[in-house]
């Protein structure tokens, strides 16, 4: 009943959000200076031209008139239409959607294999020069963003050691026998691996850039709960029974010691897609923040609208279900 | 436990004084720029475009890290452009700070209708991608310095809010705040004379980070061109025309980008070692 209810809750003021992102985003970008139906005539326009297109895209009414008129477009699923390509604002923003979660989902997952790699391997060697080698490679993954971590990849990996694409999210010569967007997906599920290859080696370089300070995070708290769990009573007991030191890290001490980091990572989720808007510029990867940087450049406001209300739409439903799975795991937040 | 004590008091001070130094050195070459600078960052020269820097066969001798396609000293263009930098660390930084500590002050201290109203707030910017928002925002206010300012300002408040509102009602509950208040003291004067002094490490340290933060934010608008006009030096709008003659020209980039490297992770480091320095259980 309790559960219910501050489910009820959560759900509630997850509205309020969602609601005041849309408000504050539409606001914000009328008053944006440059008038996107001016960059739409050709020079040779009348002023008539002008006034019936801008009456087309609902801009001649009052700001609070056209906020009401959109938002009771957005219940009914219509986000209006995008001033620069005229194609309806949702069907762009889904187009472009699956190769944004694509890359996202990649970087946390090699975050997580870097920083559990680097939190087992400095908790396996403690005292060790590698442990002291790992915190000083983690404070500085953790000091630097991925907009700087992307420069230095392009640097290395694309112009010194050129082994990785640093520009695109396929090769354009490639056919593509796809029918959904999530091209890394579905290159899998249908077995063309030469696809997939192709996909993952030009994924790879902004995944990783993503995913440097993501995995410092996991590892320097991985390893501070690692070290904590360390010192309790049953480990030592697994300790005194026999078992080798790896054993006891592995299936002793990580159980307990993970909880903890996989709250973190929920919330550090949020944060390293809404890092993707810059990276995929940086690499020219053709998703979601770098069409919301193109939309802002041509002044598209349908289009800002909408893409920042998909963001917003993921953020709280990312941290909407990282809530109500530790509330589900935790008996005392489930009472409380 | 004691061991873990004297390995960070041995590695502390090194990296204060790596950071702090390498922050003064910058804090000089912006101050001293016109007296240093070997060239002026803003002379183009097209036959001397794209000069390597100088162990490289073909530099000029002059332009100690070479050109840009214009024929720009790039180690001029760097010293100028930490002016820039160091500003907007500055000035947004503080700024910044002083907004979101008193929120996060209000919020945590106050508690009631402020908290809920503060925390609501706090909740929908983290709901914006934060470099989106930055970037519409210039596109609202238009390029400039004080754009720039206002928008890492509008848009970082949330990071100090969120933690001063925390450490607030940690203080708040405290037997001193309580023994203030049957003293006879203000909630105002409590909140400014007990619960801020001891939120003061926090705020230090968060602030550092914030200007090394600040830094990038600029460095990221620069680089899509949204930045302060374009003739102006600045180390993101080098690395953004780095960017684009990276295959002929590298240093263009490379330069730049370890200052920029180098300034933010000292802007981090100095942020740490003051936390270790403030940590009590430390100290």
């Amino acid at each position: 009943m309790l559960f219910l209810q501050s489910v009820t809750l959560r759900l509630c003021t997850t509205f309020i959000t969602l609601f005041g992102v849309a408000l504050i985003v539409f606001f914000v970008i009328r008053v944006v200076p440059g008038n996107p139906i001016a960059m739409m005539l050709p020079p040779g326009a009348t002023e008539a031209d002008v006034a019936r297109l801008t009456a087309l895209y609902g801009l001649d009414k009052s700001i609070p008139q056209q906020f009401l008129i959109w938002l009771s477009g957005v219940m009914q699923g219509d986000f209006g239409n995008s001033i620069t390509t005229k194609q309806p604002v949702l069907q762009l923003v889904l187009s472009r959607l699956p190769a944004t979660l694509e890359l996202s989902v990649m970087a946390l997952c090699i975050a997580i294999v870097i920083g559990g790699t680097m939190a087992l391997t400095g908790t396996r060697l403690r005292g060790s020069k590698t442990e002291a080698a790992i915190d000083i490679g983690n404070g500085m993954a953790l000091s630097v963003p991925d907009f700087l971590w992307g420069l230095i990849l392009i640097l290395t990996f694309g112009v010194l050691m050129p082994v990785f694409h640093i520009s695109g999210r396929v090769t354009p010569s490639l056919a593509l026998p796809f029918s959904t967007n999530f091209y890394l997906t579905e290159a899998a599920l249908r077995l063309r691996f030469d696809l997939w290859l192709d996909i993952a080696a030009h994924m790879f370089m902004p995944a990783l850039a993503l995913a440097i300070p993501l995995a410092a995070i996991i590892g320097q708290l991985l390893k501070q709960s690692l070290k904590e769990t360390m010192h309790l009573d049953y480990v030592t007991l697994a300790r005194t029974k026999g078992y080798s030191e790896t054993h006891v890290i592995l299936h002793e001490a990580l159980p307990n010691a993970i909880l903890p980091t996989l709250t973190l990572v929920g919330v550090q989720f949020t944060f390293l897609i809404g890092g993707t808007v810059i990276i995929e510029r940086l690499f020219s990867y053709e998703g979601l923040g770098n069409m919301a940087i193109d939309a802002v450049i041509n002044r598209d406001l349908p289009l800002i609208q909408g893409i920042v209300i998909l963001f917003a739409v993921i953020f709280t439903g990312v941290n909407l279900l990282v809530d109500l799975t530790y509330a589900a795991l935790n008996p005392r937040l489930r009472h409380a | 436990m004691l061991d873990a004590r004297s390995t960070i008091k041995r590695r502390l001070p090194l990296r204060l004084i790596l950071s702090a130094g390498w922050l003064g050195l910058l804090t000089l070459a912006a101050v001293f720029a016109p007296l240093i600078a070997p060239k002026d960052p803003l002379a183009q020269d097209l036959f001397l475009g794209q000069l390597p820097p100088f162990w490289l066969q073909g530099h000029e001798p002059g332009y100690l890290l070479g050109t840009d396609s214009l024929g720009r000293d790039v180690l001029s263009r760097i010293l100028y452009g930490s002016r820039l930098a160091l500003t907007v660390a500055l000035i947004a930084g503080s700024i910044t700070c002083i907004v979101g500590a008193a929120m996060g002050l209000l919020a945590g201290f106050l508690r009631g209708w402020v908290d809920v109203v503060i925390s609501r707030a706090i909740d929908i910017w983290m709901a914006f991608p934060p470099v989106l928002f930055s970037i519409l925002l210039i596109a609202v206010l238009g390029p400039g310095l004080s754009s720039i300012i206002i928008a890492i300002v509008v848009i970082d408040w949330t990071r100090f809010a969120r933690v001063i509102r925390a450490e607030a009602m940690t203080q708040g509950a405290m037997d001193y705040v309580a023994s203030a208040q049957i003293a006879g003291r203000t909630r105002l004067s409590t909140m400014l004379t007990e619960i801020l002094p001891n939120v003061l490490p926090t705020i230090v340290v968060l602030l550092t980070l914030e200007m090394g933060i600040s830094i990038i934010v600029e460095a990221i608008l620069s680089f899509v061109n949204l930045s302060i006009s374009t003739d102006d030096p600045t180390w993101g709008g080098m690395i953004s025309e780095g960017r684009t003659s990276i295959h002929q020209a590298w240093w263009v980039l490379v330069f730049p980008l370890i200052t920029l490297f180098l300034t933010v992770l000292s802007f981090s480091q100095l942020g740490e070692g003051l936390k270790d320095r403030f940590d009590p259980v430390l100290r």
